[in-house]
């Protein structure tokens, strides 16, 4: 018999699939650079206009403008846009005449610190709930629990964030800030208490979805094939739970993660406005509406490229642990496989019922 | 061979001779003893229910039934378990003198795996994908004997691999079920079963997913083990020709009934049980062609037994007493006990061999496929040339990823990256369907695999077969109906299955739906891909009747199949694939009877068979 066999010495095929799906994602980075680039053109305003205000005379806006070099062909706008942008400078705000690339940069680090938290709070709790759960299946405590998410995940987010605000800050039992208003000369972790009711208020509206992802899939595992023959082969029951049944549930899981972080990092709005949180949401939107175009191009750009940096990472996360995908030995498997979510052991079975 | 027979009416005779029973056996040398064992669904209904039998240590017991019959049910009764909804309410189990129906705990845990091993259908599922081989078989050994010193540890895997024909090197150890052969991976289950030391080893129908060669070498693997280490074998199959070779007992259920238990040589012989009769008139033979015989009707589900015996309503022995009275298990003699009123007592007379009508082939055939070269990642088809005459049949064979179905699929004009010169009738065809004119097109029909998936579940019986007849032929209302109602005449389903959904059919009446889904187009030729390996044997033999009686009114059929049995069933010609490439063909009879190709050789003298 043939037999089909990993050696350890070839390079994973994953290796040059990672590589692709990397020029993929630049390459959709690019795309979405052109995209707003000539959306930002068709707003119907004036970049001069808006920093010389409504009474500026016309010969001023029109020597602004050739100043700006707003009246050069769109091309060679975008052309010395993208390539001062593949110079890490993101152009001068319109508003605030600041560098774009400080403002964007001290807000998007502000954004980050709320997704960690939030991944910090979310995954573990998620993970344990889904797990409990999933053990317990169709048990009082799980309908309960299971009801209880399901309200969780109607109710809006902000009823959720005002709800927590009135738990811990009000004047006679005042815990946690209500508003997060940070000290721009202080580093972030040294007033992390302004960072805890955005966290607790974004991971509540986030963790019915994960929760019951975990529980969905770890009864499929629970009721696939492999772990009855491991209970019928006496396998203790911890084992079956960590060592065969978590690892093939966690797929799932990392795809649904990626997929809270996607819709998180740019519309965290949630935590920014209730809490004042200055993340990079209410940055794009006051950018918007000042019509600062330069800040808002740099504001789209970072957060596209943090969207196509969380798919990447979803992705070589989700190979990495299927055994099938990380062993293959051609890319094309890997791609076949990676096609939706769904697993290969996951497909019916051949045999008729 | 040891002749012990053990029943509810007559006291146990332990086994007088027979496989050494040297190994330290329970009570009365016995392995195992079931008494008065009942499974039954939350509703009470029972699924299983008065099951006596006893094994000696060695002995191998062959579990034979349909789909339906309980035996997958009894087969994971015998480790205390019963899958989700259903229940183990009543009886006894004893293994090496334990009773594990009142174990709880950390003891049941250990008498699982530790003194009954569980061998599953499907290695593919029953392995778990995110662990490497090394790892499932020390966990295992480890979950019962946690204080074996590393050494010795390492030796019984090494020996568990080299007695179930693995090798036992590291690299091997650190492959994922992925890495390895559908055989392999059934012998990594056979091996995660022996490494214990089991007495009992229960297996649930652990070579179907499996080519013949490779069945017939898991088989012997078995049997050597079994009888080398003493350890008993309960093996549930639905096919009494795979079991031939491998038990010392078949034991036959029925409707969640023990029907009829008898020594293998006696059984094959002389079956006193009439469905053991049906089973084995059923069973295609590689070694002679004779009309199969299917057993008509259904087998009851659980609540719905008939009174009195429940195999009486398909029975063309069953009496006015039939019906009133459940018979018991009886004793014929000391090799044979079954449970019917008037079981047959003389052998059976051997079957009418049909002489195969030999087709006078027609000069010009009508499907020609020349040069026909197929890849997808890599390449599977090469240089392949066949001819299809009007009205025979022709059987393609192979292995699995012979390449067989896609070549079926080409010739159906579902091969997208096919090349090859196709002519048909006499002008040449595209090789894929949507290019062929609707003249042609509706002329080559396809029947899938597998009939649970091959309908549409939404569409009534009739809308599946309405669609069709409107694409082709523009019908519609009266004539359409007056069409449906012909081809389901035809396929033999009753009119008012029309109305019905898929779910609301059993395997083979939806087989028969497919089937006239293609006879509803008016088709010279169906391309059958395995249509009835999905399905039981008594089944299988209706629909290959049904095939048969097609080719009878002029349908040209080309049969893909893997079982040489039902190429000597329904085939006039025979063309044997290996890896994508002919080997051997023939008129059915000189491939089967003098087989030229050493592949082909192969293959027969590892089909399982009857005579």
């Amino acid at each position: 018999m043939p037999e089909p066999c990993a050696t350890s010495h070839r390079l994973p095929a994953w290796l040059p699939w990672f590589i692709g799906r990397l020029g993929y994602g630049l390459l959709t980075a690019w795309v979405i650079s052109l995209v707003v680039f000539i959306a930002t053109q068709a707003l119907p305003s004036d970049p001069a206009r808006v920093i010389l205000g409504p009474d500026a005379p016309l010969e001023s806006i029109q020597t602004l403008r050739e100043q700006l070099g707003l009246n050069r062909p769109i091309l060679l706008q975008y052309l010395s846009w993208l390539g001062q942008v593949l110079h890490g400078d993101l152009g001068i705000s319109l508003d605030s005449n600041q560098p774009v690339a400080g403002i964007i940069l001290a807000r998007f680090g502000n954004t980050l610190a709320l997704l960690g938290g939030v991944l910090l709070v979310v995954v573990p709790l998620a993970l344990s709930i889904g797990v409990s759960l999933a053990l317990r299946r169709d048990s009082r405590l799980d309908r309960w629990a299971l009801s209880a998410l399901i309200f969780l995940k109607a109710t809006p987010g902000f009823l959720l964030a005002i709800g927590l605000v009135l738990l811990f800050s009000m004047p006679q039992f005042s815990l946690l800030p209500a508003v997060s208003i940070l000290d721009p000369d202080k580093h972030l972790w040294q007033q992390l208490e302004f960072l805890l009711l955005p966290i607790l208020a974004l991971s509540l509206s986030s963790l019915p979805y994960l929760a019951r992802l975990v529980r969905a899939s770890m009864i499929e595992a629970l009721e696939s094939d492999y772990v009855s023959a491991a209970r019928l082969r006496g396998v203790p029951e911890w084992r079956i739970v960590w060592r065969h049944t978590l690892p093939n549930a966690l797929v799932p899981a990392v795809q649904g993660v990626a997929l809270t972080l996607r819709t998180l990092i740019g519309g965290a709005l949630l935590a920014e406005v209730i809490f004042s949180y200055p993340g990079i949401g209410t940055q794009l939107n006051t950018a918007i509406q000042m019509r600062d175009l330069p800040l808002i191009q740099g504001v789209v750009l970072v957060i596209t490229l943090g969207v196509v940096a969380i798919n990447l990472l979803a992705d070589l996360l989700t190979v990495l642990l299927t055994p099938r995908l990380r062993t293959a030995r051609r890319v094309t498997l890997i791609q076949r496989n990676r096609r939706g979510i769904q697993s290969w052991w996951r497909r019916p079975a051949a045999k008729a019922p | 061979m040891n002749a012990h027979a053990l029943m509810a009416s007559s006291p146990a005779t332990p086994a007088p001779t027979g496989f050494a029973p040297s190994v330290g056996a329970g009570v009365a040398g016995e392995a195992l003893r079931v008494e008065n064992l009942r499974v039954e669904l939350a509703s009470g209904a029972d699924i299983i229910d008065h099951i006596h039998f006893s094994l000696a240590p060695g002995e191998i017991l062959g579990l034979v039934g349909e789909s339906g019959s309980g035996k997958t049910t009894l087969a994971t009764a015998l480790l205390a378990h019963a899958r989700r909804g259903a229940q183990i309410a009543g009886g006894r189990i004893d293994i090496a003198g334990a009773s594990l129906l009142e174990l709880k705990g950390d003891a049941l845990r250990r008498a699982r795996g530790g003194l009954i091993g569980y061998v599953a259908q499907d290695p593919a599922m029953a392995l778990n994908p995110a662990l490497r081989i090394g790892n499932l078989l020390r966990e295992t050994l480890l979950a019962h004997e946690p204080l074996l010193a590393r050494a010795a540890q390492a030796d019984r895997l090494q020996q568990t691999l080299v007695d179930v024909g693995l090798p036992g090197d590291r690299e091997f150890l650190r492959r994922f079920p992925h890495q390895l052969s559908g055989g392999q991976q059934q012998r990594v289950m056979l091996a995660l079963a022996f490494v214990l030391r089991p007495r009992l080893i229960v297996l649930d129908e652990p070579t179907t997913a499996l080519d013949v060669g490779t069945q017939a070498h898991i088989l012997q693997t078995l049997r050597r083990l079994c009888k080398e280490q003493g350890v008993a074998a309960v093996y549930v199959s639905h096919d009494l020709a795979v079991i031939k070779d491998l038990v010392d007992r078949v034991m036959v259920m029925y409707a969640g009934r023990i029907v009829e238990v008898a020594q293998r040589e006696r059984l094959f012989a002389r079956p006193a049980h009439p469905y053991t009769l049906g089973l084995l008139a059923a069973i295609p033979d590689v070694a002679r062609q004779r009309p199969l015989q299917a057993i008509a009707g259904h087998a009851p589900a659980p609540g719905q037994r008939p009174q009195g015996c429940a195999f009486a309503p398909r029975c063309a022995r069953r009496s006015a007493a039939c019906t009133s009275l459940e018979p018991s298990l009886n004793a014929l003699d000391s090799a044979q006990q079954v449970a019917c009123l008037h079981p047959q007592l003389t052998a059976v007379a051997a079957p009418t061999v049909v002489p195969a009508t030999m087709l006078s082939c027609a000069d010009t055939p009508l499907l020609s496929l020349r040069d026909l070269n197929l890849s997808y990642d890599r390449q599977v088809l090469f240089d392949l040339s066949l001819d299809l005459y009007k009205g025979e049949c022709l059987a393609v064979v192979g292995e699995s990823g012979s390449g067989k179905t896609s070549l079926a699929r080409t010739l159906a004009g579902l091969g997208d990256t096919a090349q090859a010169e196709l002519t048909f009738d006499g002008q040449p065809l595209s090789l894929l369907a949507r290019q062929r004119p609707a003249a042609t097109r509706h002329r080559i029909q396809y029947i899938f695999q597998n009939p649970y998936r091959a309908l549409n579940p939404r569409q009534t019986v009739a809308q599946c077969l309405q669609a069709p007849l409107e694409h082709f032929f523009g019908l519609k209302g009266a004539a359409c109906r007056a069409r449906i109602d012909a081809a389901l005449a035809r396929v033999a389903l009753p009119p008012d299955a029309a109305h019905k959904y898929p779910h609301h059919l059993s395997g083979g009446e939806r087989q028969r739906v497919a089937i006239a889904r293609a006879l509803v187009c008016e088709p010279s030729v169906l391309i059958c891909d395995e249509v009835t390996s999905a399905l039981d044997v008594s089944v299988q033999a209706a629909i290959l009747a049904l095939l048969k009686q097609l080719q009878g009114e002029g349908m040209t059929l080309l049969f893909v199949t893997h079982d040489l049995g039902v190429v000597r069933a329904i085939a006039d010609r025979v063309v044997v694939v290996r890896e994508g490439r002919i080997v051997e063909q023939g008129p059915a009879q000189d491939v089967l009877d003098h087989p030229q190709a050493a592949y082909t050789q192969g293959l027969l003298a590892h089909s399982p068979r009857l005579g």
